[in-house]
């Protein structure tokens, strides 16, 4: 028996499980993909929203602005990719001015800081490739970008650091409560707990509606993008928003915390939680819609496209907070967007709630703070000599792009999460996620991960059970 | 910091023929920086035979020609540093490189390119869909095949008829898959001819002109992909899609000169082939700095890679012994009619050897034509071929002799003509 299960290990699950670790409290996160971050949180926008354009008095409202201000911190003493660029709300005609002094209004409401409108003029000397065709923007100086899947697996390594256990592969198929305990059971096991943490995503409806007679729905929003080249992330300076319509934020175009061109995402609600393919039409509105941000938009440095499942809810809001009629039930659902900026705000707030619920105590021997593997990449030539006099495998570069060493590849894999996947090394280090999309690298690592685990090269997997790289030795099925 | 006369990047084929080249003419302080832990490049992974006709007159599989090389480059003596890669060259010769030792800080007096190309990925290309495991270029399953002893999977599609493509649909046969189509945009094939015939045609692989795939299908493996005929803009002709069903898509769809650290020295690249615009000696637009073999545009027979990087090494040599020649001109070679580039890019005919081979590629299929070469306004030769396809580099070789009625040429050009007035 744990005090409290969490399902879930996306930014939402791991930023909590972090919070909680805080507490003499036996904390578990059951999470069906084989790595954290494998669901929405790593294929999102990486955005750190200001939250000029969530619906006053909203509980999107109050977590992206109370989460935007953590960030400095939380990216100091976890050790993740943050950067506070800004960003901009771009009107195109002299009749958008109005909803940009709209947005103004509603931002200054919300509690977001410093906003303006600037003109022209100025917006050029921010962004010189900006599209002729603008005439003003709200300038919003508290945006940033995170690097969405690193930030994620920074608070779950920090959560284990502290004691909380993780599950990877564990899928939760029945959930019932008895005697005031919660069972959760599925293929690899059951456990019970005595608080359990709906923040499972796209499925939180399905997590929920077995147990309350309180149904929500959430309905996932397909978002496509396309991912150019590093040598493009300098095109622009700050996010590039359109205005926002009734389908969200619209189709944006920002460097990303790497040092990438970002462009997307669509917004299309949909029937499939598991349809993450893209689409002809929806990667042609996002190349389309960009287009017009732009002086001109270098479409032959597209690198990937990819698509994102919003977990949209039915009342358009968050759903956090103890379940009304479930006892020691605590919903976060319908994270969608700004959920990744409300991620630290709304950990800090379900902490207090398990707090009160369990009376637990402080562990006077709480670490606070992770430190990521030192990568290569980020090293002056002086570190690098001696990183490799320390450790020879950071001699030793397998991708090439992003400048990935061998020794940076095995922190991946002896790091806190046990992962071993291709997919989850790709997190952790980047290799694979350059302009030759593993050419070099998938060449490389696979050998790496096999002789590390003393397991057969045809065992090595992308992500989870089923996919393997290499399926029989040659010549097996003559 | 190290110092040294000559630094090569890159111990593929091109690398060792440049250093034997530079070798050959006096050169001795030279060294080949690899990032590989064997010399040969992608030779070692291409066991298939059909190398060396050219060069060698016989037909040899890649390691048994790089074996070729690797030999003469220990017994001339030529220091080589293994598993050592270069990150960064400026324009004044300053290489920086790592291996498991530490790091290298290298001045040379001249440097020669040699660092090959690499696949265009599926992202380059955009193609809509899942994004499952077994999607793989044909070079990394070659590799997977070749050097590793497995398989990637059992049923096969290939998008694009590379010549990697091309060789894969036979070895994945051979190995055990079943290749079911070779599908390509274009209504030629990019790769040789040869291939066609000895790697799909002999195994009754079908080969699906002006086709792509459309869609990619399959939520944790590839489960099949959507293929479709194009139109004459390379637009999917609607109502012509079919399902294939497959657990791997192996991608064949062009290679590209890996010329980062050339960028990083300042090195002008020529937006056709990628490479960088060289003069008749293989010299980019940094001085010092030459280029050879598939860094400098792709070729499709290794035995010309050899060709050209022997060159490269001479006239890097040449330069190491006497840096500042005499004022040079400059005569732009032009892509006529029918021709997409040539290398190299200009020629100085007073510093020329007595030949010198012009290579070039077509931009489209052209039958009973003429390879035309003119002096300004002037045809000075031209020689009739039945067929030109894209997948086939062509050369034309220039004459110090021909310039004797010519001393004023202002341009040279070489087309691809009709034969229809001839």
């Amino acid at each position: 028996m744990v005090d409290v299960a969490v399902i879930g290990g996306g930014i939402i699950g791991c930023s909590i499980a972090r919070e909680l670790s805080r507490l003499r409290l036996r904390t578990v996160v059951l999470e069906k993909g084989s790595d954290v971050a494998s669901g929405s949180s790593k294929a999102n926008s990486g955005i750190v929203h200001g939250g000029y354009d969530c619906i006053p008095g909203t509980l999107k409202a109050r977590f992206n602005v109370l989460g935007n201000s953590m960030f400095d911190k939380r990216s100091k003493t976890l050790d993740f990719p943050f950067k506070r660029i800004g960003s901009l709300v771009l009107a195109f005609h002299e009749e958008e001015r109005i909803h940009l002094k709209k947005l103004l209004q509603q931002g200054i409401q919300n509690g977001v800081s410093d906003l303006r409108v600037i003109e022209a003029e100025e917006i050029r000397r921010m962004e010189p490739n900006i599209n002729d065709a603008v005439v003003a923007a709200l300038y919003v100086p508290t945006g940033g970008i995170v690097c969405p899947y690193e930030m994620t697996v920074a608070f779950a390594e920090n959560a284990v650091k502290n004691g909380v256990e993780f599950r990877l592969g564990f899928y939760v198929e029945t959930v019932r409560k008895q005697n005031e305990l919660f069972t959760i059971a599925g293929p690899s096991g059951d456990l019970t707990a005595r608080v359990l943490i709906n923040a499972a995503g796209l499925y939180a409806d399905t997590i929920n509606n077995m147990l309350s007679s309180k149904h929500f729905t959430i309905t996932p929003r397909r978002g496509e993008y396309c991912l150019l080249d590093k040598t493009e992330g300098s095109l622009v300076n700050h996010t590039l928003f359109q205005l926002p319509t009734k389908a969200g934020k619209g189709i944006l175009v920002t460097p990303t915390a790497d040092g990438n061109l970002l462009l997307g995402p669509t917004s299309d609600e949909i029937m499939d939680k598991e349809t993450t393919a893209t689409t002809f039409n929806g990667l042609r509105e996002v190349l389309q819609t960009a287009q017009a941000d732009v002086q001109s938009l270098p479409t032959g440095k597209i690198i990937t496209s990819f698509t994102g499942l919003r977990a949209a809810s039915d009342t358009d809001d968050f759903i956090i907070g103890q379940s009304p009629d479930v006892e020691n039930l605590i919903n976060v659902a319908g994270i969608a967007s700004p959920g990744l900026t409300s991620a630290p705000a709304i950990a800090e707030y379900v902490y207090s709630l398990v707090k009160k619920i369990t009376r637990a105590q402080e562990k006077p021997d709480f670490q606070p703070r992770r430190k990521a593997f030192p990568k290569f990449r980020h090293m002056s030539a002086r570190e690098r000599s001696e990183a490799i006099a320390k450790n020879p495998d950071y001699g030793q570069i397998v991708c090439r792009c992003e400048q990935v060493t061998k020794a940076e590849v095995l922190a991946a894999i002896r790091g806190p999460l046990s992962v071993r996947d291709l997919d989850a090394i790709k997190r952790r280090t980047r290799a694979g996620m350059g302009r030759c999309q593993g050419g070099f690298c998938l060449m490389r690592i696979p050998e790496i991960v096999a002789g590390e685990l003393h397991i057969p090269l045809n065992e090595v997997t992308k992500n989870g059970s089923g996919t393997n790289l290499l399926t029989d030795p040659n010549k097996q099925s003559l | 910091m190290q110092t040294v006369d000559l630094a090569i990047i890159g111990g593929g084929p091109a690398g060792m023929a440049a250093a034997i080249g530079a070798h050959e003419q006096g050169i001795e302080d030279i060294v080949i920086l690899e990032r590989e832990n064997a010399l040969g490049g992608i030779l070692n992974q291409c066991i298939h035979n059909g190398f060396g006709l050219h060069a060698f007159k016989e037909e040899l599989t890649g390691p048994e020609y790089a074996e070729r090389y690797i030999r003469k480059v220990t017994e001339l003596g030529i220091p080589v540093k293994l598993g050592t890669m270069v990150l960064d060259i400026t324009p004044d010769k300053e290489i920086t490189a790592v291996n498991p030792k530490g790091m290298l800080h290298i001045r040379a007096k001249a440097i020669i390119l040699a660092m090959g190309c690499r696949e265009r990925p599926r992202g380059a290309l955009n193609i809509p869909g899942t994004r499952p495991v077994g999607i793989y270029t044909a070079g990394t399953a070659q590799k997977f095949v070749n050097l590793n002893g497995y398989l990637p999977g059992r049923e096969v599609v290939i998008l694009g008829s590379g010549d990697i493509g091309l060789i894969m649909a036979r070895r994945m046969t051979l190995e055990g898959a079943e290749v079911k189509a070779v599908v390509e945009l274009m209504p030629y094939s990019t790769g040789l001819k040869r291939n066609i015939v000895q790697c799909l045609d002999d195994y009754d692989i079908p080969l699906l002109l002006s086709h792509t795939v459309t869609e990619i299908i399959g939520r944790h493996r590839i489960e099949g992909v959507k293929v479709s005929a194009v139109d004459e803009n390379q637009m999917p002709v609607p109502g012509s899609e079919q399902f294939i069903s497959c657990d791997t898509l192996l991608l064949s769809v062009g290679l590209l000169p890996e010329n980062e650290l050339s960028m990083a020295a300042d090195v002008s690249l020529s937006p056709v082939t990628g490479g960088a615009v060289v003069n008749e000696r293989l010299e980019t637009t940094t001085p010092g700095i030459f280029a050879c073999g598939n860094v400098l545009h792709v070729h499709d027979l290794v035995d010309f890679v050899s060709e050209e990087s022997m060159l490269a090494g001479r006239n890097a040599a040449r330069y190491l012994q006497n840096p500042e020649p005499a004022s040079r001109r400059e005569i732009p070679i032009r892509s006529g009619q029918g021709v997409r580039y040539t290398v190299p890019s200009f020629m100085d005919p007073d510093t020329m050897d007595e030949v010198l081979t012009i290579r070039f590629r077509v931009n489209n299929v052209y039958r009973n034509c003429y390879i035309c070469l003119y002096f300004d306004a002037d045809r000075v030769y031209r020689r009739k071929a039945r067929i030109l396809t894209p997948g086939e580099m062509e050369s034309v070789v220039l004459k110090k002799e021909m310039f004797t009625e010519h001393k004023g040429v202002s341009s040279i050009t070489i087309t691809a003509e009709e034969a229809t007035n001839a």
